[in-house]
């Protein structure tokens, strides 16, 4: 039984280190501009398409490393033409526009590559189990994770130690002093939102790898990434950080006693965070609005 | 936008410009110049053109267009030219509802075909019962709809799990063994599916344990290491969609297709494509087969479809086609296209071998209204002689042995008024 | 509209008020008249009405009190499964099942409301689509109960009984749209009223400004909590009337793409309008049926009709209207 649960907290680490990069990209999103990027699923998605499209050319390693930029750009873009226009307004503009973006980038990827699902081919080396005993951990799952760990230290490096990154920071407690203090906030905002995106491309190009491609591959992601985000804290990284870590070793765990409610769990622990404490669990009063 | 542009004529309205590839058979049809006052045969078909199922829903249409290519190229239905009207229903019950009022109240279809997603089938059955309007369900597989739910103007063209399980158990124990473990959907379907086959293995004295998961579930580790664990002959994997691939792949990652055997019920060719090799595995049923070598009139056709689609014909391709000649069928034996004397007529209607398309007697069941199509049970195997060679048939059950009698199918008749 | 411009549109000549309102009644009424003329079918009517009363319910909330809530589609599905079940379950009797949907959404918004009436903007908004999604997965995996992911059938609406008259509404003719209008009305008329009222007011007052709002001694928590739970109300009644109008209740019923959908149709309308939402509804639900069959991609053009709105018309169709009362 012990070791049933032990196996079972691993992989609830492993699929919630996956949650963790996909709520961090919605989560500097959010906490910058105050945007829910409902297209961010669809960011995922794109991401996975432009790996299967790179992947002849240039190999997994190759697109595991371009698409992610190509998905980030795609991200800038979109912010400078169209996100930027609403942030004076009413924030159900906003909600509207990325609402209507996720309903396009769907449907063009349906257009472009077809309703059916794709395989997107991952190195035969990563395929193979840790071991025997081991068995249900694939060198691919260590891979995800190890690739995890790289971008969430990196993300946290970047916004601890690089000018941008702190500028990012103070944006998302006081935009309007870093702007009287001289910085673009425009092209800081653009590049959050591509920072965002660059983390949903990555997402899936590894999501890919392990379940293949469709274009509706982002929609079951997007409502766990929510949750880490409000379980963890708005306006908190580590919270979101902590947030998606818990609900994936929650979800596995259930699996354990109650398939299937493996999924409906989530859902239950972020009814009672806000009950309990509805500013998250490492989330800050006041950054709530 | 103007009122104006609303007035949506019903003409042309088809969807899928993609198969314009079917142009190719849009040969000098006997109808260029139509007779004054002469309306269409109208068959409108409900699918889900978006969301998740597309792919099986656009087989369907491509079937159905397929067909009434055939048939306005050999006369049409009463001598009157087929059109196809096809609406989307996104896979939402109030949609798939909308439009069948609309293709009904509005467009005066005659028949209704649709829809795969079983609930939004019946949802339609409702209306189209109300309306006395001829409804057959190509692909929805839910047993009820020719069952407890049976109505006198639905008919049902794919099988019932009922039939399927009945069709793969023996087979599976044969090759595989008594000791068998499931994964399966969480919702009706699947619990239909997993107790129509629990019906049947225990009645063979067999044991078993499984899990019921989310539809949408993507990780399967959890279940595989219990399913390892129990040590089972085999494992029954009643996903569906992308979740049967992922539990699949997962499952020969994790080595465990040297400890058991794999299989389960549908496996369809659409999705088995797009798997990778490993996923291209175990012992499945299929509802209709394209490389029947030996059955009269398959090859030919085969080639046939092949020429004018550049694909290859599935089970989902089959549905469509099969219910299309049904309804040019019973519409000859009845004279007429009223929703009753064309159920009538339906009822036992035998469908001739190049509809049938596989050997035996394939009729419309009239206690139930479901096809006895046979069931295909055998083999998925990475690409052999052709991309498409990707199953070996190991068993033909008839539909009829497997279906079982009417009475155990829970339906009762009734007539229309 | 401030409370002065109020005040001043009330006080206009009564046949410019009067006006709209008879021509837009007039058409309500002779829709099975006119639409199948314009390729139109009843069912689409009665679809317009339903989702109409639902954005009309919803905009009480967002255009009136100035509140974004991104999750309503939840007591609108719980409106549907309220009527559903009791339909199926309890009687076969209509008006218990509206009741009893309309009861079901209405509380559990009230209920919701109460935990997050403090909050604002976005957060507010992300907790009510993780509510929806909370109903979506009790829906979806209550097999048992609401029929899961097939969703909840085997009832249909029952004829109405009107003492020794009988009111059959079974059948899909023009008889249940005229139902349907019947009860459109009703509901529309309270609201109305309710925003006429100084309850009403107070709300447009918290959405101009809240902190003075608040200065003037309205408080502000309590009455967005109210808003919020009528508006719950009146999205629970569109609801149980979409069952009846379906025959049938499912999950999607919940699900955020339809809370998005009847957001778009505020927006679209005229947030700031009373009959705003009833066209935008009326646009969103023509348009999308005819471009569904036009095309498989009118995912595409749904979203770019989103987009469109939010970049080029945020007023929307009826913001276009030279605003009553502003100098």
């Amino acid at each position: 039984m012990l070791q049933v649960i032990l196996y079972n907290v691993t992989n609830g680490l492993i699929i919630g280190a996956f949650y963790v990069l996909m709520a961090l990209g919605l989560s500097l999103i959010l906490n910058l501009s105050n945007v829910i990027n409902f297209a961010h699923g669809n960011f995922l998605a794109l991401g996975g398409y432009f790996a299967f499209i790179l992947t002849p050319f240039t190999g997994f390693w190759g697109a595991l490393l371009v698409s992610p930029l190509l998905a980030g750009l795609l991200g800038f873009i979109i912010e400078r033409l169209m996100i930027r226009r609403v942030y004076r307004r009413d924030p159900v503009y906003s909600l509207l526009l990325t609402f209507g973006l996720a309903f396009i980038i769907q449907d063009a990827c349906r257009y472009i590559w077809g309703p059916n699902p794709l395989p997107l081919g991952i190195p035969d080396s990563l395929s193979q189990p840790l071991s025997a005993d081991l068995f249900f951990i694939t060198w691919y799952r260590v891979f995800m994770v190890a690739i995890v760990i790289v971008a969430v230290t990196g993300l946290f490096a970047f916004l601890r130690y690089t000018r941008i990154g702190v500028r990012i920071r103070a944006g998302t407690l006081d935009l309007e002093t870093v702007s009287t203090l001289g910085v673009n906030v425009r092209l800081l905002r653009s590049f959050n939102f591509g920072v965002g995106s660059l983390l949903a491309g990555l997402s899936g190009v590894l999501a890919a790898g392990q379940i293949g491609l469709n274009p509706n591959m982002g929609d079951e992601l997007l409502m766990p990434s929510f949750i880490a985000i409000i379980v963890g804290g708005v306006g908190s990284l580590a919270g979101t950080l902590l947030g998606g870590l818990l609900i994936g070793v929650a979800a596995a765990l259930t699996t354990v006693v109650y398939p299937a409610a493996s999924e409906a769990v989530i859902y239950v622990i972020m009814a009672v965070v806000l009950m309990i404490r509805p500013r998250g669990l490492l989330g800050e009063e006041g950054m709530m609005t | 936008m103007s009122i104006g542009r609303l007035t949506g004529l019903p003409g042309r309205r088809s969807i899928l410009k993609a198969s314009a590839a079917i142009g190719a058979l849009q040969f000098a049809s006997p109808f260029i110049i139509r007779a004054r006052g002469e309306v269409p045969v109208k068959i409108g078909i409900v699918d889900p053109l978006t969301g998740s199922i597309a792919a099986l829903a656009q087989s369907e249409v491509e079937g159905a267009k397929y067909a009434q290519a055939e048939i306005n190229q050999k006369g049409g239905i009463l001598g009157r030219e087929v059109e196809l009207l096809v609406e989307d229903s996104a896979n939402d019950v109030g949609t798939g509802v909308q439009k069948t009022r609309k293709l009904i109240d509005r467009d005066q279809v005659d028949v209704i075909f649709g829809d795969v997603n079983s609930g939004i089938a019946y949802a339609m059955s409702q209306v189209t019962n109300e309306k006395k309007v001829f409804h057959i369900v190509l692909g929805g597989h839910t047993d009820p709809l020719t069952g407890a739910d049976c109505k006198w103007n639905v008919f049902r063209v794919c099988n019932t799990t009922t039939m399927d399980t009945a069709a793969v158990t023996p087979e599976l124990i044969k090759a595989f063994g008594k000791k068998w473990f499931f994964i399966s959907p969480d919702y009706t379907y699947g619990r239909t599916l997993q107790e129509a086959f629990v019906k049947q293995l225990t009645k063979a004295g067999g044991t078993f344990d499984g899990d019921y998961l989310p539809i949408t579930n993507s990780d399967f580790s959890a279940t595989l290491i219990k399913a390892k664990a129990f040590k089972p002959d085999i494992l029954l994997n009643n996903m569906g969609g992308q979740a049967q691939i992922n539990c699949m792949k997962q499952f020969v990652q994790f080595g465990m297709a040297k400890d058991m055997g794999l299989g389960g019920a549908l496996y369809e060719l659409e999705l088995v494509r797009g798997v990778p090799k490993e996923a291209q595995a175990g012992w499945w049923t299929m509802e209709w087969w394209w490389d029947q070598p030996n059955t009269p009139g398959v090859p030919e056709f085969v080639a046939a479809f092949r020429k004018a689609t550049s694909k290859t014909p599935t089970a989902r391709h089959w549905f469509a086609i099969a219910a299309m000649h049904a309804v040019r069928l019973a519409a000859e034996k009845a004279k007429s296209l009223e929703g009753p004397k064309l159920a009538l007529a339906m009822e036992d209607l035998e469908l001739p071998p190049e509809v049938a398309l596989q050997p035996g007697k394939i009729r419309f069941r009239a206690g139930d209204h479901e096809l006895m199509s046979s069931v295909f049970v055998g083999e998925v195997h990475p690409p052999a002689s052709g991309p498409d060679d990707l199953f070996t048939l190991k068993a033909l059950v008839p539909g009829e042995e497997a279906a079982g009698p009417v009475g155990e199918t829970g339906c009762k008749m009734t007539r229309p008024a | 509209m401030n409370s002065a411009s109020l005040v001043e549109a009330m006080k206009r000549p009564a046949e410019a008020r009067w006006l709209p309102l008879i021509a837009i009644w007039a058409a309500l009424l002779t829709v099975p008249l006119w639409l199948p003329l314009l390729g139109g079918y009843t069912a689409l009517a009665g679809r317009v009405l339903v989702l109409g009363l639902a954005a009309i319910g919803f905009n009480l909330l967002l255009g009136f009190t100035g509140v974004m809530s991104f999750g309503h589609a939840a007591y609108f599905g719980l409106g549907a499964y309220g009527a559903g079940l009791t339909l199926k379950y309890l009687a076969a009797s209509t008006p218990l099942a509206v009741l009893l949907g309309t009861l079901l959404g209405g509380l559990a918004g009230t209920l919701f409301g109460m935990l997050i009436a403090r909050r604002r903007g976005v957060y507010f908004a992300m907790v009510t689509i993780a509510f929806g999604q909370v109903c979506y997965y009790i829906a979806y995996s209550w097999n048992d109960l609401t029929g899961g992911f097939d969703g909840l059938r085997g009832f249909q609406r029952a004829p109405v009984h009107f003492g020794p008259f009988v009111l059959d509404i079974t059948s899909d003719g023009p008889t249940f749209y005229y139902f349907l209008l019947g009860i459109f009305a009703v509901a529309v008329t309270l609201m109305g009223a309710l925003l006429r009222s100084p309850l009403g007011r107070s709300f447009v007052a918290i959405r101009e400004n809240e902190r003075r709002a608040r200065f003037l001694g309205i408080p502000v928590e309590r009455h967005i909590w109210l808003s919020f739970s009528i508006s719950c109300f009146f999205t629970a009644l569109a609801g149980a009337l979409y069952a009846l109008l379906n025959n049938f209740a499912d999950p999607l019923g919940l699900h955020y793409s339809l809370s998005g959908e009847i957001v778009i149709m505020t927006v679209m309308g005229g947030m700031r309008t009373f009959w705003g939402p009833l066209l935008g509804a009326t646009v969103f639900v023509v348009l999308q049926d005819y471009v569904s069959s036009m095309t498989t991609n009118w995912m595409s053009f749904i979203g770019l009709l989103f987009v469109a709105v939010v970049l080029f018309f945020p007023r929307g169709l009826l913001g276009f209207l030279p605003r009553r009362g502003h100098g």
